[in-house]
């Protein structure tokens, strides 16, 4: 169960130009237990912003506060002290994973950099981790070229989880994946959040799936949030132009072509 | 240590043993067996020639020089070795850190490996070896010293590629403390070109030590390694060769055998694929003609080598475009789509071999044809779009360039008539004929793509065949680019075949399409049934699982259990079968025949879904 | 253009920061080359002359030197006479440093030049074909005979090299001229010496270069235009190998300029290199802090002319730098 809220945030890019702010200004709040989703295109500042959250990009200004407490990232320290509360996941499943440790050592290295767990008490814990993910435990000790995209990507799902935080940062974790793979992994996020009372900030490009996991959807655009509100208001009435203009950019079956709901 | 089976068979790898083992033996039993006579003067035989009881001649003492030069392998190959772990295992701690350094630290440290790197080693070891003084300590110390530049470079180029990585991001939100990230997550993921480099440095630096010797700042007599031999023979080159020579091929031979290990490490590293094989035989003539089809094919399949064997990604893919149509092919990665595509433009890699019944492009029958025939009417029959806009156009080329040459090529178009046509071109995919001058970096990516239209327009082809065009570019980008298509068809009555993972665009914005799984076509149906109307397992389940922004939230998406079967182990009957919901005894059995529901619609499945099936049948995982 | 649009200009940036890294460079090397003879231990200047000079000629070499004043001033001093073209005087000849270099440079410019030259001339046709012939597996024992041939060529040290070629061709068969620098003959040996191994190196690398390139969607999409064989290689791969050839052939560059003074050793060729060797072992600091001074600006110098020839050809090379 954690909270967090973002006000003002700001991320500059060094090298380019000091008008183009990656994330400009930025404010958001997740409530304990809820998901929201943030949808834009690329280029438009996401994948920064969640970087910026967790200290893996600096932030040229603004605060993060992490159930009412400042996040800071500068020193080892502080970034564990974030790090037991806010993980992440990222999008690319080739390098989401160490080459040359199995999902075992992953998982097991994860889940004593807080704890020390004996032998018996690892085990346990991979299996669990392993299971809470929905992969078979006899998977455990693949390496991740020997696993499946989506595998990689539970698996990457299971570090995350090993240190029981109360935030989970998932940034385009599907976008890489089959479409038949990824509803899978978007029922596991639904499941989790339920299960284990998470706060997500799920990240993702393609608006149907996003609003498929998210209690409120925060819709981005070259730095800035332009609308945010609860799902089912941003799908039936959305405000700003540059969100209906998304929506009818979806492709989907089963209503008359585009050409005609375009208008 | 246990060597991949490449590395026991390859004759370089021999080789190198070979001499290593020489170069090892003559290093440890050298001094011992010759280091006596290497050491011992004999006046009556000063600066003699080559002779039975010196080979090699004497040196101005009266010294046996075969003696030195073979007593010299282990002080010179002593001094290389010292020299590169010394300055590797230096160059390594400092860059592999600037991955884990924060930012301020990378930048100083990378800065001060730019400027280090800009001067050469052997001038900074001539440089050091005044400072320390001319001897071995100092020169030793020079070169190490000088490698370190080197190292440093590549370990930070190697150790950026791995901290651009997301499990070391992961890592660093985990509160991993830094000597862990380097030790357990950057080091061994870097240590294998380290190695690698490492060995070819030892080879250099044995050279580059006896260069320092060979000028006087090496090793200083009375001690004496290869580099001064050569140094004191040079100068009676004139009368006696090989005294000269003979230092400088030792020299040589070491040089050579640390270069062939660093040969066959790497050829160890880089795996290879099968031999590839003859190429297939000409295909028979196609079956007959069918009037006003546009591209006709029957049983196309496509073999391709892989290191554990041969599959057929595409098996028996039938298909045919009318004018004006837009067809869409369907499925996830892995079921064959793109090498259809790619075969039915014949531009399928090297070692794949097709085989089909038929293929005719507009009519005419591509297996009659010769090679320059065929090739001059698939050029300007067809035109090929591909996924990624941002690859797909050559950067060095101005867009002009690269939308004029196919016409020029073959049509014979003057320069100034296929300029104007490219700008027309530009103009019919809404862009400006000035960027007939820039080059594609200054594009971004939807008009990249508008480009490679515009390519594929300029020889009016009667198909395009359009790879994921839309992948590689943001939604709403998306929705234009598919528009353009649309017109671009009503316009010219090109046929378009349109290969994409996303059902729901294909069903969209093509009138039919054609559902892929495991290398084979499992269902014909017109686009306006995909939604409700499909029959085949796979198709109901594929649809299911996108989700919808009128679907329920509150619900799972439906999920297809399992995986796509293994291409090595093709089984005999319906590939779907494993993960099929409705799936009976004899699906495993037999491959499912083709039922045609009516003219546009047909199906591959023993038991299809009845018309008003229920999405909620499709298996859950 | 206004002035601020031409300052933000990518080849303005481009060029200004170039120019910054090249000076912080001579920095470098200025500091470097006069902290030398300070960084020697003891006096240099008994180390040159010998144990048993007489102390007042050690103490006007030491003045002439300017060894005797405070650390500061003499770093200011050895600027001042730079400025004026005074590099110092030899201990040993007494003649000036600057004369020297005048005398010899051009005779080293000459042969790091030619043998430059020769390994791109050979080594940028020679790797695209090599790769056009063994691309995607094809032609096993070619690529077999390649790797080999190349691996034995970059192992040969350059001045092995050039003691070989001498025995063999010079003094053995007596077809070429054995020394010094007289008539075209003798540019053969001293430039075959030092481009052997870089055109080895290179030759690899465009190989491998290219086949990454042969790979490219774009030759792809040549190929689906059905363009020509020739047409593909040079007008779609060729200029997009050059570029990456051309920045690991400005890397080798420094190795071949400090190459030239072992091989000039071997074929005795007046160049500053043979000066430098002998100087150094003779401890003649002046001369050697010089020459180390002249060649490094050499490498710096040819290092801006590749990469401004590189953004000439392609014009992504300047912008990615920034």
């Amino acid at each position: 169960m954690t909270h967090l809220q973002v006000t003002g945030l700001t991320v500059r890019h060094p090298g380019s130009r000091a008008s183009l702010a990656a994330v400009d200004g930025v404010s958001l709040e997740i409530p304990s237990g809820t998901t929201l989703g943030l949808v834009g295109e690329s280029g438009s500042g996401k994948s920064s912003l969640a970087g910026a959250i967790v200290g893996l990009v600096p932030a040229q200004g603004g605060r993060v506060l992490i159930d009412g407490r400042e996040a800071r990232t500068r020193t080892v320290r502080d970034r564990r002290r974030l790090g037991r509360l806010v993980q992440v996941v990222l999008q690319d499943p080739d390098t989401a994973l160490d080459p040359r440790m199995t999902a075992r050592q992953t998982l097991v290295e994860a889940a004593t950099v807080f704890r020390r767990l004996d032998r018996a008490a690892r085990a346990a814990r991979v299996t669990e981790l392993l299971g809470l993910v929905g992969l078979d435990p006899r998977l455990a000790d693949r390496l991740p070229r020997q696993l499946s995209g989506g595998q990689r990507q539970r698996v990457s799902l299971a570090r995350a989880l090993a240190v029981d935080p109360g935030l989970l940062i998932a940034d385009e974790i599907t976008s890489a994946l089959d479409v038949s793979v990824q509803a899978s992994v978007l029922n596991t996020i639904r499941e989790l959040q339920r299960r284990l009372g998470l706060s997500v900030l799920f990240i993702g490009h393609n608006l149907p799936a996003v609003c498929h996991v998210s209690d409120t959807v925060a819709v981005m655009r070259h730095g800035r949030i332009v609308e945010s509100a609860p799902t089912e208001t941003i799908l039936r009435t959305p405000q700003h132009p540059y969100t209906r203009a998304l929506l009818a950019s979806v492709p989907s079956l089963g209503t008359s072509p585009s050409e005609e709901r375009t208008s | 240590m246990c060597l991949p089976s490449g590395f026991r068979r390859s004759p370089i790898a021999w080789a190198t043993a070979f001499m290593l083992a020489s170069l090892v033996a003559l290093a440890v039993a050298g001094p011992m067996v010759w280091g006596a006579a290497a050491d011992r003067p004999d006046p009556s035989v000063v600066l003699r020639g080559p002779s039975a009881a010196h080979p090699f001649g004497t040196d101005g003492l009266g010294r046996d020089l075969l003696a030195r030069v073979l007593t010299a392998t282990r002080p010179s190959l002593l001094l290389a070795l010292a020299a590169v772990l010394l300055g590797a295992g230096s160059g390594i701690i400092v860059g592999s850190c600037t991955a884990v350094l924060g930012r301020r630290g990378r930048r100083l440290t990378a800065g001060m490996i730019n400027l280090l790197l800009a001067f050469p080693a052997l001038l900074v070891a001539m440089f050091l070896a005044v400072v320390f003084g001319a001897g071995t300590a100092g020169a030793v110390l020079a070169l190490a010293a000088a490698g370190v530049p080197g190292f440093a470079r590549l370990a930070q180029t190697l150790a950026a590629g791995v901290a651009g990585t997301d499990h070391l991001a992961a890592a660093r939100v985990l509160g991993l403390r830094r000597h862990r990230l380097l030790w357990r997550h950057v080091l061994p993921n870097i240590a294998e070109p380290l190695l690698l480099s490492a060995t070819t440095a030892a080879g250099t630096t044995l050279v580059a030590l006896s260069g320092l010797s060979f000028l006087g700042l090496g090793v200083q007599p009375p001690g004496y390694d290869w580099g001064l031999l050569l140094s004191q023979g040079l100068d009676r080159i004139y009368a006696e060769p090989l005294p000269a020579l003979a230092p400088g091929l030792a020299v040589l031979y070491a040089a050579l055998a640390f270069q062939l290990l660093g040969e066959a490490l790497a050829g160890s590293v880089a795996r290879r694929g099968p031999a590839p094989r003859a190429p297939a035989p000409t295909p028979p003539p196609s079956g007959p003609a069918e009037d006003g089809l546009v591209l006709q094919v029957e049983d196309l399949t496509v073999e391709l080598p892989t290191p554990g064997g041969t599959i057929q990604p595409v098996r028996g893919v039938s298909l045919s475009l009318r004018p004006g149509e837009a067809v869409g092919l369907v499925g996830e990665s892995g079921s064959g789509k793109t090498l259809t595509a790619l075969a039915l433009a014949d531009l399928l890699p090297h070692g794949a071999r097709v085989s089909r019944r038929t293929l005719r492009l507009l009519g005419a029958d591509l297996a009659a044809l010769t090679p320059k025939e065929r090739d001059r009417h698939l050029a300007t029959g067809l035109s090929m779009i591909f996924q990624n806009p941002a690859s797909a156009l050559n950067p060095s080329l101005r867009i002009g360039t690269q939308l004029t040459e196919a016409v020029r090529a073959h049509r014979g178009t003057s320069r100034a008539q296929a300029t104007a046509e490219a700008a027309d071109a530009l103009r019919r995919v809404a862009l400006s004929p000035a960027l007939l001058r820039s080059r594609p970096y200054q594009l971004s990516g939807g008009q990249r793509q508008r480009v490679m239209i515009a390519a594929g327009l300029m020889t009016r082809p009667g198909l395009i065949i359009a790879d994921e065009p839309t992948t590689a570019l943001d939604v709403t980008v998306q929705r234009q680019i598919t528009r353009l298509l649309t017109d671009i068809r009503r316009d010219t009555s090109a046929a378009l075949l349109f290969i994409s993972h996303d059902i729901a665009l294909v069903g969209e914005f093509c009138e039919r399409v054609l559902v892929m799984y495991a290398g084979t076509i499992v269902e014909a149906v017109p686009a306006d049934r995909l939604a409700d109307g499909a029959r085949h397992p796979y198709t109901r389940a594929l649809v299911a699982s996108v989700p919808d922004l009128a679907a329920d939230r509150g619900r799972p998406l439906p999920t297809i259990g399992g995986g796509p079967p293994d291409p090595l182990v093709p089984a005999p009957g319906c590939p779907f079968e494993p993960r099929c919901p409705r799936r009976q005894d004899h699906c495993a059995e037999q491959a499912p025949p083709w039922q045609d529901f009516d003219a546009t619609h047909r199906v591959a499945c023993w038991h299809p879904e009845p018309v008003t099936a229920v999405l909620k049948t499709v298996a859950r995982s | 253009m206004s002035v601020p649009q031409l300052l933000r200009h990518p080849w303005t940036v481009f060029l200004g920061r170039r120019t910054l890294r090249l000076l912080l460079s001579l920095g470098f090397v200025l500091t470097a080359s006069f902290a030398m003879i300070r960084l020697v231990p003891g006096d240099p200047v008994r180390a040159a002359l010998g144990v048993d000079a007489a102390p007042d000629l050690v103490a006007a070499r030491r003045h002439a030197l300017g060894l005797d004043t405070p650390f500061l001033s003499q770093y200011w001093h050895y600027l001042g006479g730079l400025l004026h073209g005074d590099l110092g005087t030899s201990l040993v000849t007494g003649t000036p440093v600057a004369e020297m270099i005048r005398t010899r440079l051009p005779a080293t410019l000459e042969i790091a030049g030619l043998a430059f030259a020769a390994t791109l001339v050979v080594a940028l046709p020679g790797g695209l074909l090599a790769a056009v012939r063994t691309r995607d597996g094809r032609r096993p024992r070619t690529e077999l005979a390649f790797t080999a041939v190349t691996a034995g060529m970059a192992g040969v040290p350059d001045f092995v090299l050039a003691a070989g070629l001498t025995a063999l061709l010079a003094v053995g068969l007596q077809l070429l001229p054995v020394a010094g620098a007289a008539g075209v003959g003798s540019f053969v040996l001293p430039v075959l010496a030092l481009s052997l191994a870089p055109t080895a190196v290179l030759l690899r690398i465009v190989r491998v270069e290219a086949l990454k390139v042969l790979n490219e969607d774009y030759l792809r999409t040549a190929r689906s235009k059905r363009l020509s064989p020739a047409r593909r290689y040079l007008r779609h791969a060729a200029p997009n190998t050059a570029t990456a050839a051309l920045t690991v052939a400005g890397g080798l560059l420094p190795a071949l300029i400090a190459g030239t003074v072992l091989v000039e050793k071997v074929f005795a060729w007046p160049g500053i290199g043979s000066a430098m060797a002998q100087s150094a072992v003779a401890q003649d600091f002046p001369v050697v802090q010089a020459m180390v001074l002249v060649l490094g600006t050499t490498v710096l110098l040819a290092g801006l002319l590749v990469d401004v020839l590189l953004a000439v050809l392609d014009p992504r090379s300047a912008i990615r730098e920034m």
